[in-house]
């Protein structure tokens, strides 16, 4: 045990354990420390802070980068449940700044504008862990290979819509089924197809998860859509612009925290899905054109 | 984890529940969160109920400042579920980045140092009379407790992969129900 003596810090058990305290959890993204105090207050087991939410972001459109570190710091400051912040993809620069803030998990994320479209950050090199987003499970093996610690899937940021991060999540998982039934021989021809790394199909064959925490992402904006990613295998949800984009944040969001708890028990969904008010306007992915789909940067 | 060790294990959120088992772990997580969630659906009552009654309770992490009688730096609001006399710092060693892992020595519990995952992890600042200190880090800083059947330690030795700690609660449980059996009439 000669590990043992000395203290380390940034290893991949350290990276990857923060998102297993995070199961079961939502987490809420948060333009204000105002913002960041009310999703606290009402169970957020972490707030992702940015400039503006998916939502705003689509419809004022430009380059969407990452948030002012006044802003960071301020939410950060604010709260004790850890602070999320997004960079660019391929922007390790706008990484190299987060992980100065102290921000406890940074977000490589498909919402803002990609930074490089060859690739990704390189994230073994950062003390800070990541979390970046994917389609499929070829996509989350090659984040996990370039050293992210979290998995979401990105479903479509901004929409209200459920619909792509039902099909996100479905995909992932129904990709983990397969390769577990597959024969030890046919795993090679698999890590070509997903084109991911042999090893980690192979370990993923093994265990029939993810080697790390599994969260879903982009068009939850009710306690049922909490719900049902939730029972689809989702470890926990994001919710962007479906909190600060309804009628009632606080309410809405202590709802959905109660949906993402006992996500199998209809009683417990139908009373929190009762009484919100407006939820947000949403767009639904199908009308939007395909240039304009979040989900499609990052590969 | 507990499956690994041969031990019948189940989730724990709702009061019937809680009447089922023997013993309780209360896991790493989001403290103000649990604290939230157990006042929430009304677990908090039935959850100090079996923890005065002598039911064996083992917190890690954010399971430590529940049990804790005092929590430091708790959000506003923020209520514990008491058992261990002391007091636990939330985020004692800072964001994520001061994040680490280290050999924790629990002489009480295993002869070589614990490998130890230290997650936003909290501290115990003060500790109370009749107050057992398990762990220490290298520097004194108490890492772990135990007051009677409840055990509280800061770090997270199933994400370092070490079942020590946890095959010593398992022993504490069955001594519990050992005791409360042969205490039962005939």
């Amino acid at each position: 045990m000669t590990e043992n003596a000395q203290a380390h810090t940034g290893s991949n058990r350290v990276k990857r354990g923060l998102a297993e305290m995070l199961k079961g959890g939502v987490i809420m993204d948060v333009v204000t420390a105002e913002q960041a105090k009310i999703a606290e207050d009402a169970g957020a087991v972490a707030v992702m802070a940015l400039e503006r939410v998916p939502a705003d972001i689509r419809a004022q459109g430009g380059v969407a980068r990452m948030s002012d570190p006044d802003l960071i710091q301020q939410i950060i400051d604010t709260v004790s449940i850890p602070v999320m912040a997004k960079a660019r993809i391929g922007h390790f620069v706008e990484a190299q700044i987060l992980e100065h803030l102290k921000v406890d998990y940074i977000d490589e994320s498909e919402v803002l504008s990609p930074a490089d479209y060859v690739n990704h950050i390189d994230k073994w090199k950062f003390t800070a862990p990541f979390v970046c987003g994917a389609t499929n499970l070829g996509e989350a093996l090659r984040r996990i290979n370039e050293g992210a610690a979290m998995i979401r899937s990105k479903g479509e940021a901004g929409t209200g819509d459920v619909s792509e991060a039902t099909k996100h999540i479905r995909k992932i998982t129904s990709e983990i089924r397969a390769l577990s039934a597959m024969a030890e021989d046919e795993l090679y021809v698999a890590a070509k197809e997903l084109q991911a790394p042999y090893e980690l199909v192979r370990e993923v064959a093994a265990t029939g998860k993810l080697p790390v925490v599994l969260f879903t992402a982009g068009g939850v904006a009710t306690p049922a859509d909490a719900a049902m990613m939730m029972q689809l295998g989702a470890d926990g949800v994001f919710v962007g612009s479906g909190i600060f984009k309804s009628g009632n944040p606080a309410e809405r969001a202590k709802a959905i925290v109660k949906a993402t708890t006992f996500f199998d028990d209809p009683a417990v969904v139908t009373e929190a899905s009762r009484g919100l008010g407006e939820a947000m306007v949403g767009i639904n992915v199908s009308d939007l054109p395909a240039p304009h789909r979040l989900a499609e940067r990052g590969w | 984890m507990l499956r690994e060790l041969g031990v019948e294990a189940t989730l724990v959120r709702r009061e019937s529940e809680l009447s089922a088992v023997d013993g309780l772990i209360i896991p790493g997580g989001e403290s103000s969160v649990m604290d939230k969630l157990a006042r929430m659906f009304a677990l908090d009552g039935p959850l100090r109920a079996r923890i005065r009654s002598g039911m064996p309770v083992f917190g890690t992490c954010a399971g430590l400042i529940m049990l804790a009688n005092n929590v430091l730096d708790a959000i506003d609001g923020q209520e514990s579920l008491g058992g261990l006399d002391v007091d636990v710092r939330r985020n004692a060693f800072g964001a994520q980045v001061d994040s680490f892992e280290v050999g924790v020595m629990a002489p009480a519990i295993a002869e070589t140092p614990l490998a130890a995952a230290f997650i936003r992890a909290p501290v115990v600042e003060r500790v109370g009379d009749g107050v057992e200190v398990l762990a220490r880090l290298n520097d004194g800083r108490v890492v772990g407790v135990r007051q009677g059947n409840v055990v509280g330690i800061s770090f997270h030795p199933e994400v370092a992969g070490d079942t020590r700690v946890h095959e010593y609660f398992v022993r504490l449980v069955a001594d519990f129900v050992a005791s409360s059996k042969s205490a039962l009439p005939a």
